[in-house]
């Protein structure tokens, strides 16, 4: 019955990183956060700040509300109906629910990775990665190009996809078209990217390529990634918080978190005691 | 060594049972056997089916076909009395008809499925959805006589007259107004085909992965970008289906387009002349062919039907598989890019 703590030494964030959240300017600040779905509370209340140019990880067992809080930091529950968000939500000092935030232009400012990898399929691996800005109205031929590369070099895809830029996107691998995702995600160069499980559908190498991607954009983007395997969050994460039934319960550096958590709870969900 | 479940389970490897190993078929194979002849025989009939009616209806167009050969398609007088027999009339009229009817309904269409999927309010989609599948299964011979004694009289009146202002310098709106006509006979069509194509629509809209609606919204697009992005090019080659559905269904439609398109077998610009189609000639001359010629010109326009229905689903057929939708997203004017090291 026994699982053995995920090793955060292993190929952890850099030790020498700044680890005391409180310390690092926020990316997110979140306060008293509240979702329901029709009567069926989902989150109660999280208070949360989720620091700049970190990757922030986010644990806890199914149902905990983990995607449902990725989903409220770039207003991906407007089409749900019957949504109810209460609380505040700060992207670097600006209030997302605010009415007069266009949420369209806030989701280019926070992109997003889904589970399954979602490439359009009717489109060609370029189109792939530039719908975005050409969406976002930019048909400046040598910028498109600029970022197209960018984009890939970026998801660490370039040299896989650069003499093949016009075949459709699904005619990749599944790691590859997760990985063009992250580029199609990266072309708009948002201020922050939400990742939900991007490994949970992946075999162990196209997971450990994502996962030194993952490490490799934090330079760059503040990254908030939900996972299910506390393995990935413990090699991944600078920062982790646990989630439990709606609830934030601890919030702490991933080393800490992992080493020594202050909460019981957390204790039992690390060593296999909550599914 | 004993174990635990010693008691229940004797220290020896499973066997099964005599009756099974000793059996040289599984039980129910006569059913399995028995279900592949029923099934490939019925695949069978399929083209023993086809086949037949072709040479049923080849036979009977015999006379028909060795006496003008491709000069009956050709020809544009059709009078049974004189004996002459040209089908041009006809085939101006069932294509003419139906492409007006499909150029007004296919938009229509779309844009009622694409409403009821994406923008519509959850309450109004069921009623709605309910209400279309009630329309698709009137029977056509109710819809002609709504036509012939409401939209008709309302053309001849009101409709017509407008476009005929609106639009006098157009060869297609001039000559006098019957309310009969060859556009009444489109619309009554179209009527009848949106429905079809709608609700063929909506299962199709319905079957674009949510993910790839997710990825537009999280790239940023509006409600119709993420219609163009994502939800269109998805759909594409199935959409373009439903609408030779639907042609399909106009090509062939013939009591309520009898009773509305005035039955007059003449070639005329104008949409408010009356017009004929093939199958209204069938229908109305059939029961009346006295000589051998007449009926044997008949079963020719039914072969003829047959094969315009088969052209235009073949064609539809290659315009599904090579054609880039109109709706699809313009693509990018870029070159491939030159690698760079």
């Amino acid at each position: 019955m026994s699982r053995s703590l995920p090793d955060p030494e292993g190929s952890a964030p850099a030790s020498s990183r700044e680890t005391d959240p409180q310390k690092i300017p926020a990316a997110f600040q979140i306060e008293e956060l509240r979702v329901a779905f029709g009567s069926r509370p989902v989150l109660h209340g999280i208070s949360l700040e989720i620091p700049a140019r970190q990757v922030t990880g986010i644990i806890g067992p199914s149902g905990c509300g983990k995607s449902t809080f990725l989903r409220t930091l770039n207003r991906m529950h407007e089409f749900t109906p019957g949504v109810r968000i209460q609380g505040r939500v700060r992207l670097f000092g600006e209030d997302i629910y605010d009415p007069k935030v266009d949420p369209i232009l806030l989701r280019r400012r926070v992109g997003m990775v889904f589970q399954k990898s979602n490439p359009f399929p009717t489109m060609s691996i370029q189109e792939n990665v530039l719908v975005g800005l050409r969406l976002a109205g930019i048909r400046n031929r040598s910028l498109l190009e600029e970022r197209l590369e960018e984009a890939l070099r970026m998801a660490a895809l370039w040299n896989e996809v650069k003499d093949r830029l016009h075949a459709p996107g699904t005619e990749l691998s599944g790691g590859q078209q997760q990985r063009l995702c992250i580029a199609r995600a990266l072309a708009v160069r948002p201020e922050v990217l939400l990742m939900d499980e991007p490994c949970s559908a992946l075999d162990p190498i196209a997971t450990a390529q994502i996962e030194s991607l993952i490490r490799d954009l934090r330079e760059h983007y503040s990254i908030v990634l939900v996972t299910h395997n506390l393995q990935e969050a413990g090699r991944t994460a600078d920062f982790t918080a646990f989630f439990l039934e709606g609830k934030l319960i601890e919030f702490e550096s991933t080393k800490k978190l992992f080493t020594n958590p202050h909460q019981k709870q957390t204790e039992d969900y690390l060593t296999g005691r909550y599914g | 060594m004993k174990g635990r479940h010693a008691d229940r389970f004797p220290n020896e490897p499973f066997r099964a049972s005599a009756a099974l190993r000793n059996a040289s078929f599984a039980p129910g194979w006569i059913l399995d056997k028995g279900f592949g002849i029923v099934a490939v025989a019925m695949g069978i009939s399929v083209f023993v089916l086809a086949g037949l009616l072709g040479w049923e209806l080849y036979r009977g167009a015999e006379k028909a076909i060795s006496r003008y050969g491709m000069a009956f398609l050709t020809g544009s007088q059709w009078d049974p009395v004189a004996g002459r027999f040209g089908a041009l009339p006809f085939l101006y009229g069932t294509f003419l008809s139906s492409a007006i009817a499909l150029l007004l309904a296919f938009p229509l269409s779309v844009a009622t499925a694409l409403f009821l999927t994406e923008l519509a309010p959850v309450w109004l989609r069921r009623p709605v959805l309910g209400l279309i599948d009630i329309m698709a299964a009137v029977p056509s011979v109710v819809w002609g006589l709504w036509a012939m004694f409401e939209m008709v009289p309302w053309l001849r009146q009101s409709a017509f007259p407008f476009l005929q202002k609106a639009f006098h310098w157009l060869p297609f709106f001039q000559g006098p107004i019957y309310g009969v006509s060859l556009l009444a006979g489109a619309l009554v069509i179209a009527i009848m085909i949106t429905p079809i194509i709608t609700s063929l629509a909506i299962e199709i809209l319905r079957s674009v992965p949510p993910t790839l609606r997710e990825a537009a919204w999280a790239l940023g697009a509006t409600r119709w970008e993420v219609i163009q992005v994502a939800v269109l090019p998805y759909g594409r080659s199935a959409l373009v289906g439903a609408g030779v559905l639907g042609l399909g269904r106009a090509l062939g439609e013939t009591m309520a387009v009898t009773m509305v398109i005035g039955n007059r077998p003449e070639i005329l610009l104008s949409l408010f002349a009356p017009g004929y189609t093939l199958a209204s000639v069938l229908v109305n001359e059939f029961a009346e062919a006295t000589s051998e010629e007449h009926l044997s010109a008949l079963f020719a326009i039914g072969l003829t039907l047959v094969a315009v229905t088969l052209i235009v689903n073949f064609f539809a057929r290659l315009l599904i598989h090579n054609v880039p939708f109109f709706f699809s997203p313009r693509p990018l004017p870029l070159q491939p890019i030159e690698t760079k090291q």
